[in-house]
């Protein structure tokens, strides 16, 4: 049923925009404030124009080259948990029980990375991972690996991922195993009568309907690796030397570390921009989605 | 039909990759300093709770907790109360603005908190809430009020219109309709909805360290600093982890099926 045009909403409506406007309109209007001049401290502020974006969108200046570098190193951090953790998802939504008590003890202990607080997840992994008394690190080295995180980069950057997948895998399954539960049986049986392949089924039965909650599970799973931030920062702290050092981790150093006001602030304005940008391609694709379900449901 | 082959396997094998290393802290926690640094020991020989009794009775370890619970129950009372209203509007009304505003919020559930917190750090300093738990409840609002608000307006959209139209034409005022017979229908979505802001308010560390130093100092906070200063304690350490993983134990029983629902903002 369409809904009906009421401007009144905005009543309801206005708590809402008012919290978050506080949150979120007011904070940011400091960040374009601080932006677009620069210190010397002592409160003193001078204009600055565009001066700090020019700095940090080109990459043979210092600001601009560790901007490019946590960049590529955070797309390529997220491209890997992507690939990592969808298909495995899936895999494990496809191994779930049908039903009885099984089903909820897997949920229980799906959930529970997801309920852990981040730095607890970076806690749980820097133990783990660490040879002298951690089980993973120990067993890597007496089986003869040289694993050490804390020194060796491509160590680090394995952890990270791990620990990562070990946190964040179960969205994907949860969210193709309530995809997967709104199949009807008919769709099997009728399957089964045309005697199609397991492959077959999964490409023209399953797949399609996990499109719409592989499309979150992809968006949600990019927007948060792409501010991770806590996690690494615990097990890591960006290190060794720079090599896990994402975005977040970047902008915090100097916000917070040398409290280079300008600098951190116009790197805040482009590290949004370009999450409101993917957000919003996301969004349309999901809306589109939905009204193509609509029209679908129309027709049928 | 469903299933495929190895399915036991994968399975298995999945479970227990994502419960070793929960257990290795529970088995930590358990342990003396001494028995961990020393011996690689599978489950703890001497098993000991002095690591839990010193979190209980310190009351700089036990603070932190309260301190977190604080900031998190007024979050999730804030945001549920805000939600409430607007995730109603959004299900029923078509007004101006309105799909940009709410596009607008799931942008705000997708901001970095990087990005927000120096200017926190300023914003709640001018107006004196610094080192408050109402700076990090206030602060959170800023992912989990959009975050409420999607999974109610999903909860809401499921109560037909019907049910609206018979109770104003019963007499009815808008707020009598809304606590007495929205709210008790859609209990489960508020409920899950509350859930979902305590979690993420519960494990969010950045805002809640940058917004607080002494007074209001969450237990995120406490575990990293006292690593940094006290040299390790694993032990304690441990216990102190496995101490905040129990407040999602203990609920995710109840909401296991919305699990799924609550992390894809109500869109499954």
């Amino acid at each position: 049923m369409d809904k009906t045009v009421n401007q009144k909403a905005w009543f309801l409506v206005l708590p809402v925009f008012l919290i978050v406007a506080f949150s979120a309109i007011l904070p940011l209007m400091t960040v374009v404030n601080y932006s677009v001049q620069d210190t010397f401290g002592n409160n003193q502020f001078f204009w600055n124009g565009l001066g700090w974006f020019k700095e940090l969108l080109d990459p043979s200046t210092d600001l601009g080259g560790r901007f490019f570098a946590s960049l590529w190193r955070n797309l390529l951090f997220s491209a890997i948990i992507l690939a990592i953790e969808v298909p495995l998802g899936i895999v494990v939504a496809l191994s779930m029980p049908r039903e009885g008590w099984r089903v909820a003890a897997c949920l229980v202990v799906l959930a529970l990375p997801l309920l852990i607080p981040w730095n607890v997840v970076g806690t749980i992994w820097q133990i783990f991972g660490r040879a002298d008394i951690g089980l993973l690190g120990y067993v890597l080295n007496s089986l003869g690996f040289d694993y050490n995180y804390v020194s060796d980069d491509f160590d680090a950057w394995a952890t990270v991922v791990v620990m990562d997948v070990w946190h964040w895998t179960s969205l994907v399954t949860l969210l193709c195993y309530a995809g997967l539960k709104s199949i009807p049986d008919a769709y099997y049986q009728a399957a089964q009568i045309d005697g199609a392949s397991r492959w077959a089924v999964f490409k023209a039965i399953q797949l399609p309907k996990l499109n719409r909650v592989l499309l979150i599970a992809v968006l949600l799973r990019f927007m948060d690796s792409f501010m991770i931030y806590t996690e690494p920062f615990v097990v890591t702290g960006g290190g060794p030397g720079n090599s896990t050092t994402f975005v977040s981790i970047e902008l915090v150093k100097i916000a917070l570390g040398q409290f280079d006001l300008g600098k951190a602030a116009a790197l805040s304005l482009v590290y949004n921009l370009i999450i409101i940008i993917v957000c919003w391609v996301f969004y349309t694709v999901m809306v589109n989605a939905g009204a193509d379900r609509q029209a679908d449901k129309g027709a049928a | 039909m469903h299933s495929i082959p190895g399915r036991r396997i994968i399975l298995s094998a999945f479970l227990v990759f994502l419960l070793l290393p929960i257990y290795w802290l529970v088995n930590m926690s358990f342990k003396t300093n001494t028995e961990i640094v020393t011996t690689m020991t599978l489950w703890p020989h001497q098993p000991t709770i002095a690591n839990y009794m010193r979190i209980f009775t310190d009351e700089s370890w036990y603070s932190g907790y309260i301190n977190s619970l604080k900031y998190v129950i007024i979050n999730t009372i804030l945001s549920i109360s805000f939600a409430l209203p607007a995730a109603y509007a959004f299900s029923r009304y078509r007004f101006l603005g309105d799909k940009h505003l709410f596009f607008w919020l799931l942008s705000n559930r997708m901001a970095p908190p990087a990005v927000y917190a120096l200017p926190f750090f300023n914003l709640y300093s001018a107006i004196n809430l610094f080192d408050t738990p109402w700076a990090v409840a206030l602060a959170h609002c800023l992912f989990n009020v959009p975050l409420a608000v999607w999974i109610l307006e999903g909860f809401v959209s499921s109560v037909p219109r019907e049910i609206d139209e018979t109770a104003f034409l019963d007499g009815y005022s808008f707020p009598r309709f809304f606590i007495k017979i929205l709210v008790p229908l859609i209990a489960s979505g508020i409920g899950v909805a509350a859930f979902f802001c305590f979690m993420f308010s519960w494990v969010e560390l950045l805002l809640a360290r940058t917004l607080t130093s002494v007074e209001a100092k969450p237990i995120s906070a406490v575990m990293t600093r006292t690593v940094s200063a006290a040299g390790m304690d694993w032990g304690l350490l441990a216990a102190a982890g496995v101490l905040t993983i129990i407040p999602g134990a203990l609920v995710i029983w109840f909401v296991r099926n919305y699990i799924a629902r609550g992390f894809a903002l109500g869109r499954v």
